[in-house]
Formats: structure tokens, C-alpha cells, sequence
């Protein structure tokens, strides 16, 4: 294996104190045990790359020693995308980013503008958007722990009870928004409907039966043995390499820094709720999965209190303009702690109908900068585990 | 935070010779940006992530942004009178004034450690042609690695001291940059049985038009 080439000399100025890049820490040995490195291409199809995703992973013997990521498959510009339509005309292209979570991507969307704008949002729709956020953050995560027991090897029987109850959450987005997945339910200033209070009902119903289920979830899953074998020590990621290397959401927690947006910026009504952020001690594969557990117990309780809380009013600000909007120049970044970590828009506006510039930032494109740091020293059998437990998607990682 | 004409005034205190320049946003998001120069940015980088007030350890979002060159007329109206002093007509003289267009790469800052944010760094290159490299902040911040190759890729911004500066989105023999504001998408096109509108225009363009006996 050849080192990459030196970079040629610099014309700026190099500072004394650089970050580290991946170095890889395990070394191939050349010596009469040892044979050559092989290098195997696992994807764009495979089933344990969450879609159309490649990585180049080298090998030697049975450990990684060098691992690309190559994507891109499903690239469709979309930034291009938002920069040819009106700012309306791009939300509903915002629910096909990650499509698991369309309504957190719609809010963090609908955040952007009204920053740009300076739209205000009624009470009552900034709790209907906290409820719809945290319903898709019950969804994500419950997924995900499916999805990566499948990784694991389990056939589908984690994955199969995480959809029926994702199955139920989705019928409630259905009847609000017309939409099981594609919801574009959003709009600045407020939202596209107003929730019943049938509809509160059943989701308060639906709410204050979940613990039961994760309690029995995690009843078939956290002890087990499979889980605890593959998982403990295998991927370990530091602190001070997830500040550097810009991850966010419970990948980052797990990592033991307690930084959540929700609690950062308290953007929306968060302020007002009462819940922890749970952190993790050792960054490793199990310590994400945790992560993900207990921040559907603390979902449930922002749920819990949201619709006790929730006022009467409308959900939409009279003054909000959706047809004809030019909002004045200027620019704005706005994001939210998605499932997945922090999702951003940035616009810039030009006084025209159609942004100037449409910026996209994904959390999981920015998740997998660590994927080869993680995996330096493991088995092929525990790279899955550990892309698994990063909780990609690649329609948001090619846009 | 102290805020950003602070944050610029220590800047140009600690750097001497920097060009640090502030710039406004009129919008009412209010977010303001700091317009580094190019010779000292990465050092000016460096210092805010590590300055203990400061602490902006978390790089969020980095991003280009094209800005092609764009033509003003300047008219300048001028009077002609006669003896009496009445006018006679207006003389309008037009000039056309073109200011050159540039690349723009923008960083997000925020501090993990503090909790605080965001800080807006720019830079931009000297012209959308030749002068297009911009020191790179992967050095500093690791989250910009795969930011900047996307801003490589889809802008043609070429960052110095970048370790692995390739194509990500589109495949590694594409030439152009898809993201400028000029670029033409390729005259990519397929069969259809019933073409209608602009596709029946493509259509034309790309099959001979049909013999005269033929049409009715």
C-alpha cells in the first residue's frame, strides 16, 4: 500500500497546531504470514449499505485498513433543484431529503424562511410542529434499532415489530396531512391544517401506550447476548474527534458531549419542556444504540406534555404569504435537531420569488466523515454494524 | 458573544496587516458575516476555533455560492439649455459598468463548548476562471472535509491543503460544475413517442424533419 502523496508546498502560510486527519492506525505487515492487501468494493448494491452506498474497503488478512466511502448514486441536485422554483415550491422536495423524517426536514425548512422573513408562528402551531417532530423521532429511532439488528443478523423480527408501531404513527400522519411518508405539512408561519382533537386524542392515546412497547422492545433486544458481543468496544469514537469532525445528534451524545440543539438554540417552544439529554460514556456502537432508546423515553415525555399543554387557535399567521412571496435580500441559516442530527437550511434571497442560493446541510452526509476512523482496526462483519449504527440516508447524503 | 465588530477588531488587533471585513446583512435574520482575506484565513480559522472567548470548535455548514458577473447602466441625464435658460432637451448618457463576478465559500461557526453561535466567515476568490483557490479549512475543521470536496465538485473551487480533493456527488469523469449559475445541463436526449413542448422542440433539433410527402 502506497502513503497518499505528499501535498505539494502550500503558498498560505501553515499554522503551527493542524487537526489530525485519518491516519490509519493499523499498518499492513509485509512478512513471509502476510499476504497481499484486498481490496473489495462492498456496494452500491448491497443490503447492508442502506441503499445505493459504496464503500472501498481494504483488508488485510480480516482488518480494515483503509475504507472510502464513494456516493453519489442518487445525486439529483437537488440545491439546483431549490434555486429554480419559488420557496414554496421547494417544501414538498424537502420531504424526499430524508424520508423517513419529512416533518422535521419540513420544519426545519419552514425555520429557515421565517428567519429570512421574519414570519412569526402562532402558539398553537409551534406545539403541533414540536408533536409532529417528536412522532418522527419515535419513528426514526425505533427504525433504525430494526434496522440495525438486521445488520446483525437477526431476520426482520426486530425490524418487523418496529413497523407496526411505526405502521400506527404513520396512519395519524396520514389522516392529518394526506401523506404517509411525503407529508409536506409545513408552511411559514404555521402549518397546512389544524390538528382535531380527535386526532390530539389518538395521538395521546398512541403516546401513552409507547413505553410499554419499548419497555417490551427492549425487553427482546438490549440484553441480548448478540447485541452485547457485537456491539461493546467495536467502533469507538472520541469526543474531541466528533466535536472536530462536526457530528451531531445521538451519534455525538454517545460520544459523551451533551450538545443538543433543542437545548442550544431553544428554538420553537423547547425551553418550555421538561427533558434530558441523555450522553454516553464510551462511543461505541452500543452506547448508539442506547442513545437512541432513551431519547424515545425522553420523547415521549415532551409528547406528554405538548398535548397537555396545547392551546386553541389557529395554526397559521393571517400575515403569512405563501403565493407571491418574495421575502426582502438578506440571508439565513436555520436548523433543528433532526433524528439524525442537525439538519440546516441556509438560503439567500435576492427580493426574487426564487431563492438565490438553496443550501441543504445533511446531518448524515456530515456523519460519515468518521466512517473509515471508526472502522480502522475492525472486521468487514463490524463495519456494517458500525454504518448501521450511523443511521444513514442516502437520499439526504447524495440530495 | 461578544459581537462581530468585536470579534473583527480583536481579529485585526491580533492580526496586523489581516483584511477582516464586516458584512451586513439587511434581512431581518441579522446574521452578519466576517469577510476574511485570503492570505491569513486559515490562520484567522485557527484562531477563533481555539481563542478561549471564542471556542468555535464545530464547524456546521460550509457552502459556495456563485455570483456571476453582473452589467449596471449608469444613465446621467444632463440638461441642454439655451441663451434664455429654458431646456431644451434632456441628453442622456448611458455607460455600462460590469462588476466582475467571483466565487463564495461560507462557514457556519458554532461553539459546542459554549454553546454559542453562529459565527459567519466568507471567502471568495478573485475571479470564476482562473483565480479560483481558496486556502482550505479541513486543517482546521474536520467537518468540512466532505463540504469541500461538494463545494469542489459542484463549484469548481479548488481548496489548497485539502488531503483528498476529489469529485463526491458526480462521477470523476464529469467536467463542468453544475452548481454555477451559467452552467448548461447537456443536450441528453431520449425518444419519446408523443413529444409535446420543449421535448418536441429537442425533438426537432435531433431528428431530420420528416419527407414532405409524408406530412398531410
Amino acid at each position: 500500500m502506497t502513503d497518499p502523496e505528499i501535498a505539494s508546498p502550500s503558498a498560505f502560510p501553515e499554522p503551527s497546531v493542524l487537526a489530525t486527519h485519518s491516519a490509519a492506525t493499523v499498518r499492513p505487515v509485509h512478512d513471509e504470514f502476510h499476504g497481499d492487501l484486498l481490496e473489495v468494493s462492498m456496494g452500491p448494491q448491497h443490503p447492508s449499505t442502506h441503499g445505493v452506498f459504496r464503500m472501498v474497503v481494504t483488508l488485510d488478512g480480516e482488518v480494515i485498513v483503509k475504507l472510502k466511502p464513494v456516493f453519489g448514486y442518487l445525486h439529483r441536485n437537488h440545491e439546483k433543484l431549490g434555486e429554480n422554483t419559488t420557496y414554496l415550491g421547494s417544501m414538498p422536495y424537502t420531504d424526499r431529503l430524508d424520508y423517513l423524517c419529512s416533518m422535521t426536514n419540513n420544519w426545519a425548512y419552514a425555520l429557515a424562511v421565517e428567519k429570512l422573513a421574519g414570519q412569526p408562528v402562532p402558539e398553537r402551531a409551534e406545539y403541533v410542529r414540536v408533536i409532529l417532530a417528536e412522532m418522527t423521532r419515535l419513528v426514526n429511532h425505533m427504525c433504525l434499532v430494526g434496522f440495525l439488528f438486521n445488520d446483525l443478523g437477526t431476520s426482520f423480527t426486530p425490524l418487523l415489530y418496529a413497523f407496526r408501531e411505526r405502521e400506527k404513527f404513520i396512519d395519524l400522519f396520514e389522516s392529518l396531512s394526506g401523506s404517509r411518508m411525503m407529508c409536506n405539512f409545513q408552511r411559514f408561519g404555521g402549518c397546512r391544517a389544524n390538528p382535531s382533537p380527535e386526532w390530539l386524542g389518538a395521538v395521546s392515546k398512541l403516546v401513552d401506550g409507547f413505553p410499554k412497547f419499548l419497555d417490551e422492545y427492549e425487553q427482546l433486544l438490549t440484553g441480548n447476548e448478540i447485541l452485547l458481543a457485537r456491539t461493546q468496544g467495536v467502533g469507538c469514537l472520541s469526543p474531541e474527534l466528533a466535536v472536530q469532525a462536526g457530528i451531531t445528534g445521538p451519534m455525538l451524545r454517545a460520544s459523551g458531549v451533551g450538545y443538543d440543539i433543542r437545548k442550544a438554540d431553544g428554538y420553537g417552544i423547547y425551553p418550555r419542556f421538561d427533558f434530558r439529554v441523555p450522553i454516553g460514556a464510551h462511543g461505541d456502537t452500543y452506547d448508539r444504540y442506547m442513545m437512541r432508546i432513551l431519547e424515545m423515553r425522553e420523547s415521549v415525555k415532551i409528547l406528554q406534555q405538548a398535548l397537555r399543554d396545547i392551546p386553541a387557535g389557529p395554526v397559521m399567521d393571517p400575515k403569512s404569504r405563501l403565493r407571491n412571496f418574495r421575502p426582502k435580500p438578506g440571508e439565513a441559516y436555520g436548523r433543528i435537531e433532526g433524528p439524525k442530527g442537525e439538519i440546516g437550511f441556509y438560503l439567500i434571497s435576492d427580493g426574487s420569488p426564487n431563492p438565490l442560493r438553496y443550501r441543504v446541510r445533511a446531518p448524515s452526509f456530515v456523519n460519515l466523515t468518521v466512517i473509515e476512523d471508526m472502522c480502522l482496526g475492525r472486521t468487514v462483519a463490524d463495519s456494517v454494524v458500525i454504518l448501521g449504527s450511523v443511521d444513514i440516508v442516502l437520499g439526504e447524503v447524495d440530495r | 458573544m461578544e459581537n462581530l465588530e468585536q470579534i473583527r477588531d480583536r481579529l485585526l488587533a491580533r492580526f496586523p496587516g489581516a483584511e477582516v471585513t464586516l458584512i451586513n446583512n439587511p434581512g431581518p435574520s441579522a446574521q452578519h458575516s466576517l469577510l476574511l482575506g485570503l492570505a491569513q484565513a486559515r490562520e484567522i480559522a485557527l484562531f477563533l476555533r481555539d481563542d478561549p472567548a471564542l471556542r468555535l470548535d464545530y464547524c456546521s455548514n460550509a457552502t459556495g455560492i456563485d455570483w456571476p458577473a453582473k452589467e449596471f447602466t449608469d444613465v446621467v441625464r444632463t440638461p441642454v439649455k439655451d441663451a434664455a435658460g429654458a431646456t431644451l432637451r434632456i441628453l442622456e448618457e448611458k455607460t455600462k459598468r460590469v462588476t466582475p463576478g467571483f466565487l463564495e465559500v461560507v462557514y457556519h461557526l458554532y461553539s459546542m463548548e459554549k454553546k454559542h453561535g453562529p459565527v459567519v466567515i466568507r471567502l471568495r476568490t478573485g475571479n470564476r476562471t482562473d483565480q479560483v483557490t481558496v486556502p482550505s479549512l479541513t486543517p482546521v475543521w474536520r467537518s468540512c472535509d466532505f463540504q469541500e470536496r461538494e463545494i469542489f465538485d459542484l463549484y469548481g473551487v479548488n481548496f489548497e491543503g485539502h488531503h483528498d480533493l476529489r469529485r463526491i456527488l458526480m462521477w470523476d469523469g464529469f467536467k463542468d460544475h453544475p452548481m454555477r449559475k451559467d452552467y448548461v445541463a447537456p443536450d441528453d436526449y431520449e425518444w419519446e413517442p408523443t413529444p409535446h413542448g420543449a421535448v418536441l422542440e429537442k425533438a426537432k433539433a435531433h431528428y431530420p424533419a420528416p419527407p414532405p410527402a409524408t406530412v398531410p
